[in-house]
């Protein structure tokens, strides 16, 4: 039997939709098999929490008198360049970008302590930031020259657009240098010192939906604690990764790109980080619901970390000068038991996604479904496929 | 009993000084080598934690000072700021003492002081900026 994305949507008004986590629902399978889960849950709830590089936000500026054309002119907020390419009011914030006078790793390592990711934090936390900007000034927009301090709410719109997020899967980071190496999987010690890891594995949304049956252009999401939607595959999507018999790929495949309404997210789900060495960067949370359509969907939901692949990837010379060399495969059982044994050596592993949050994040999402708040959307169109 | 640490600043001249040795066997008291920077010909540098009877640590610390040891006691301290932590386990492999450690279960955090050597691995770690020096 299977169930229509409207057929679930009047469960959840009703409030009478099952829904349970990607993880709840792993027990769930093995206890009552995949047919009845198929038949008794509706919604299984996905979520991830890590630092997304590809991050940013769009605002539009409140004119000032006289007016002033910022396109094509310079543009900060808090000494942070953004862009301004556009029309007379509308800016760009990437969470990388970084002051012009940060000494980046003049200093190395570099400790890059603010960055667009940490002023997207402070306005919606919010806090006031101050933007500066210059122009050439024309006859409608004379304006040269202006300096004001503004909050989330002064903004017409401020809106977070990331091109590339919740990546379905991820490198494990290793070091097989003699030196520390300050990279964006974090600081990895030498000689196989440490393996870091960047996914929520069994909770991770598209790591549930591995052939992007359900998740498409047009799928309403938790994001950064707000509403968002996956707006676009995103940048890089690669569905043609290598698969494992669960159909999971073995590297990093597809991606999202999503968009929300930033005045309604939360500091708590949207945080500016320093990674040392290598930059600023934005911790983004996404949580995606996966409606329960047949039986096929119970088993893709059903995942487990030991299930789950990832390719061992060494950052002080394969990642840098791209051999597309893999040195093994470990699974994200062992990544978050603390310690694998690769090679002969146990390696301690540290995570940069944090799977504690994804699973906050799951839990909320859980939460506005049951209270019927949250509706599923049908994709409007696919992503590209396997 | 009393249990502190110290910073201890020895000149090149006392280098061959076995303090801890006297510390253990002269004044009873449990001596924890915490960080220690001894070279040949220069200043050395011990941090320390000494164990023992309020007298003996007392007498102790008297002995260092008398041979020319320049001891402080530490003020210095990591501390961890839960509410900026994300719990994303980024630290755990570089902290040598587990103070900080996981519960694999909650898949979350946790920083326990007394194990904490001041050793500073876990400052540049944290993306998160939850672990602070302070003085």
């Amino acid at each position: 039997m299977s169930k229509t994305i409207a057929e679930i949507n009047e469960k959840i008004k009703k409030g009478k939709a099952v829904v349970v986590t990607a993880e709840e629902i792993i027990e769930l399978t093995k206890k009552r098999g995949a047919k009845k889960v198929a038949q008794e849950v509706d919604v299984v709830t996905t979520g991830t929490f890590s630092p997304m590089c590809s991050s940013g936000a769009y605002f539009n500026v409140k004119q000032p008198t006289p007016k002033m054309k910022m396109g094509g002119g310079k543009a900060y907020l808090n000494n942070v360049p953004v862009y301004a390419g556009f029309a007379a009011a509308d800016i760009f914030l990437g969470a990388t970008a970084m002051p012009d006078d940060d000494p980046r790793n003049a200093v190395y390592p570099g400790q890059f302590l603010y960055g667009g990711a940490h002023v997207i934090e402070e306005l919606v936390a919010g806090k006031m930031v101050i933007l500066t900007a210059t122009a050439y000034g024309t006859d409608c927009y004379p304006n040269k020259k202006r300096e004001t301090k503004l909050s989330l709410k002064d903004f017409n719109d401020a809106v977070l657009f990331n091109p590339r997020n919740g990546y379905q899967n991820y490198n494990v980071g290793i070091n097989i240098s003699d030196r520390v190496i300050y990279t964006y999987m974090g600081v990895l010690r030498p000689r196989m010192g440490n393996a870091n890891y960047c996914s929520a594995g069994q909770l991770s949304p598209l790591m549930n939906d591995p052939m992007y049956r359900t998740i498409g252009l047009g799928t309403r999401i938790f994001l950064g604690g707000g509403i968002g939607y996956v707006c676009w595959p995103g940048t890089q999507h690669t569905p043609t990764a290598p698969r494992g018999k669960n159909k999971v790929p073995k590297s990093g495949a597809g991606t999202l790109a999503v968009i929300g309404d930033l005045k309604q997210m939360n500091a708590q789900w949207l945080r500016g980080v320093s990674i040392t060495g290598y930059g600023p960067t934005l911790a983004v949370s996404i949580g995606i619901p996966i409606p329960i359509l047949d039986e096929e969907m119970v088993v893709f939901t059903s995942v487990e970390d030991k299930d789950i692949w990832a390719p061992v990837v060494d950052y002080s010379y394969d990642y840098p000068q791209g051999t597309g060399k893999i040195l093994g495969e470990v699974n994200y059982a062992d990544l978050k038991s603390g310690k694998i044994t690769f090679k002969g050596k146990d390696i301690p592993t540290g995570g940069l996604s944090s799977y504690h949050k994804a699973r906050e994040v799951a839990e909320t999402l859980k939460r506005w479904l049951l209270k019927g708040k949250f509706l599923l959307t049908e994709p409007v169109a696919s992503l590209p496929g396997a | 009993m009393t249990k502190k640490k110290f910073i201890l600043t020895f000149p090149p001249t006392l280098i061959e000084e076995p303090i801890t040795y006297n510390l253990i066997k002269n004044y009873d008291c449990r001596i924890n080598i915490l960080k220690a920077t001894v070279r040949p010909k220069a200043e050395g540098r011990m941090v320390i934690e000494l164990n023992g009877s309020r007298e003996s640590v007392a007498a102790g610390l008297d002995y260092l000072k008398k041979i020319g040891i320049q001891v402080e006691p530490l003020a210095q301290e990591v501390h961890y700021i839960k509410e900026r932590c994300s719990h994303c386990t980024a630290c755990i492999p570089h902290c040598p003492t587990d103070a900080l450690s996981v519960d694999r279960e909650e898949m979350k955090v946790s920083f326990h002081g007394e194990r904490c050597i001041i050793c500073e691995a876990c400052l540049p770690v944290c993306a998160y900026k939850a672990m602070e020096i302070r003085f």
